[in-house]
Formats: C-alpha cells, structure tokens, sequence
C-alpha cells in the first residue's frame, strides 16, 4: 500500500523542483546535472544529461519524503546510474563536506581545555574512520559485486542478503557531534564558528539519512531484482 | 499532550475486547499489544517500552510474586494496573498503582487511567531535565566503556535495568553512542581523561 501523493512530474519545471526543495541541489551534480537549465522541465534536463527522468525523480520524491516506499515500477526504472549516483555523494561527503567539517572542528578543538580537547578529537577521527570504512565496503565489495551482476561476468560469493544486515547507521556520531557542538561544549569557545558548523553537520545529517534510505529501498530491491532475473535465467 | 503506549494481558477475549471499548475514547493511549498471555510479554516490553501495563493477576501466578515485585521496581517508569476478574489476594495487588474490576463502570475506569497517566506525567516531566543518580551511576560506567553486564554486576541491578537506564540517558543528553557518551561525561567532569582508556 502507498499512501504517498507524487509531487513532482517530467512536466515539473527542474528549477521548480530545486526551489520547493533545496536538498535536491545536492542530487543534482551526482546525476552529472549542472545549473543554468532555464525554464526547461524536469524531462528535457535529464535528457539532456543522459539521465532516466523516471529514475531522477524516483530519487526527488524520496528525498522529499522519507515515508515514500518505492513500488515494483518504480524499482524496474532504475537504471546502472545509481552506482555512480552513490559513488559521487561518497565523494561529497568524504572529500568535500568532512574536511571542511574537521578545519572548523579542528579550530575549536585548539581553543579547548586540553583535558576535553584530546577526547573530543578521538571521537571524531573515530567518526571519520567509521564512514570511511562504511563507504569502502560498499566501493570494494557490494558495488563490483553490483557490476558482476550487470554484465553477467563471473560469479562473486556475496549476496544483498550480506549488504542487508550488515548496513550499519553512520550518523548516530553525527547526531552527537551536534549535541556536543550545541549543548554541551563551555559557551565562550568559538561561537560563531560553532554555529555555523553544526548548520554544516545539520545539512550533512539530513542528507546522510537520505542517502540510507536510497540504498536501502532503490538499491537493495533493486538488486534483489537483479539477483532473481539471474537465477531464473540459469 | 504525550501519547502513552499500553500492553493489555489477558486471557479472556471477551474481557480484553469490552476493555479495548471502554478505553478508545481516551486520546492519550495507544494500544500497542494485546496478549492473551505472559509468554512474550518481556520481549514487547523491550520492543515498545510501554508507559502503561493493564494486566490480569492471575496471569503472573501466586509464585511469582517477588519477581513481579522486582520488575515493577526496575522500572518504575512503567505503570502497572490489574485487571481483576476473580478474588485476588490483597498481598498481591500491593504492587500495582490501581485496580480495574469487572464491575467498574465505563466513566470509573476512564477516569482511573488518566488520572494516573497525569499524575505520572508531572513526577516525570520534572525529572526530565537532568539526569538521575542512578542514570550518572551508569553513564560514568558506559563512559568508562564498561559493558552492560559488568554494570549490572557493579551495581547489583539486572541487565534489563542497566538497559532503562541507558535509554533514559540517551533521552535526555540526546546523545546515542557510547564514544560521544565519553565526551559528554567529560565535559561534566564526571570523568577524568585518565579513566578513559
């Protein structure tokens, strides 16, 4: 059952959709789409970029609703292209937003208490090792295992099955970052610079959770789909 | 106003169904189970975290007086109505906050639950705000990076405990992972850098 009103269409003009929700900016470059689209529609861009507007909207519509449970269609109209839709925000995230995280942090870390300034250091290169490792799982060994799958090549020994139970949530360390950051680190450290950076985590966190909810409910039926049209052409 | 989830066990259906009736006009509860018996009643405990219990005596036994004593006790934060369909010992009914009889009528028995549901909210929104002794006990402990189990040894309180406890601190330092936890009871010079190993 899907209680869930579509929102956007191909006939949604693309600017439209990206000033009714500015997250899907960051969806955007991932798809290879650039800005400056003028007044052409949703269908007309992803065209143009060699995208399938069923599956970029696919990917909208779950960003713009976390309850939304894509159906069987749904799920046929993905295309190979979101491998490289989950590599780039990968890289979004890796080279982009945690470093740019870790400099404020770092600032902030110096003007603390050395007592509090090691700890909180430690739980950060802890969080950074956790989404990286995360994130090279899914490179090394689901992704290629994906492309075996696509062009039919050798069989790998793994399964979604694996992927399913092993998804581990990455922002719970986010989540207290910020509480850290907002509640609990001495008030005169940095100010300004806190807020802005937990406005930064803020974005990341939201946008992290996005991006779970891709893969568990695009990528893993997908490749479930994958997995099933194999097996019945044995 | 907060919305209170209730587990009903009882083994009529009759009774379960004519009480699920009589509570339906109240805004504040959620029926989150209905079971006719005390089998699972620990794993939905764990899965809903309920604030309200209305179950029959007679489902928990004579002989297990002292371990419902005890778990009423691990988790206060759980309030505990009986049922009654037959004559129940008033020994045993020491352990609920109230009763529910089958001569009770509709208005009684709506009136019964919420004056205990605001009775409980009050006690509870003014703890809320900072953490418990107990809960610091603990917190100090996940922060020093100790499991539940050891906790529960070093503090002589069951697993299922040490697991409220933990829930509650996590409720209201929003914190969730056991590394930021450590950071938390630092900043609160609860702990020393040199306990962290």
């Amino acid at each position: 059952m899907n209680y869930y009103k579509e929102t956007f269409s191909e006939n949604t003009k693309m600017a439209e959709l990206v000033i009714s929700n500015p997250k899907l900016m960051l969806t955007l470059s991932r798809f290879g789409i650039e800005l400056g689209f003028g007044d052409h529609n949703v269908k007309e861009v992803c065209e143009k970029a060699n995208v399938s507007p069923s599956f970029f909207l696919l990917i909208c519509n779950l960003y713009s609703n976390p309850n939304f449970i894509p159906s069987q269609d749904d799920i046929k109209s993905v295309d190979t292209k979101i491998l490289s839709y989950l590599l780039e925000s990968h890289k979004y995230y890796l080279k982009e937003k945690l470093p740019h995280i870790e400099s404020h942090l770092e600032k902030i870390i110096e003007a603390c208490p050395e007592k509090f300034a090691n700890t909180i250091n430690r739980f950060y290169k802890e969080y950074k090792n956790e989404v990286t490792s995360h994130f090279k799982y899914e490179e090394q060994i689901v992704f290629p295992y994906i492309y075996s799958l696509l062009d039919n090549s050798s069989e790998k020994s793994f399964s979604i099955k694996e992927f399913k139970s092993n998804h581990t949530n990455i922002d719970d360390k986010l989540n207290d970052l910020m509480n850290i950051l907002i509640k609990y680190l001495p008030a005169d450290i940095y100010p300004k610079e806190r807020i802005e950076i937990s406005l930064d985590i803020m974005e990341v966190f939201s946008d992290l959770k996005c991006h779970t909810l891709v893969e568990e409910r695009v990528l893993v039926p997908f490749v479930e789909l994958l997995e099933r049209q194999r097996y019945e052409n044995k | 106003m907060k919305t209170n989830k209730l587990i009903i066990v009882e083994p009529s259906p009759i009774i379960s169904a004519g009480l699920i009736r009589y509570l339906e006009d109240i805004n504040q509860i959620q029926i989150v189970s209905v079971l006719d018996s005390a089998e699972s009643l620990q794993e939905k405990i764990v899965v809903h975290n309920p604030d309200l219990l209305i179950i029959n005596p007679l489902i928990i036994g004579y002989n297990n007086i002292n371990l419902f004593r005890q778990f009423t006790q691990n988790n206060p934060n759980i309030l505990c109505v009986a049922l009654i369909t037959t004559y129940i010992d008033r020994v045993f009914l020491k352990n609920f906050k109230d009763t529910i009889e089958l001569t009770d009528s509709k208005q009684k028995v709506v009136n019964k639950i919420i004056n205990l549901l605001n009775n409980n909210e009050e006690t509870t929104q003014n703890d809320t705000v900072e953490l418990s002794n107990r809960e610091t006990e603990v917190l100090v402990r996940v922060a020093k990076g100790m499991t539940n189990k050891d906790i529960s040894e070093v503090l002589n309180i069951s697993v299922h405990t040490v697991i409220t406890h933990r829930k509650n601190i996590v409720k209201k330092t929003g914190i969730k992972s056991v590394s930021g936890l450590t950071v938390y009871a630092l900043l609160n010079n609860l702990i020393d850098e040199s306990d962290i190993n």
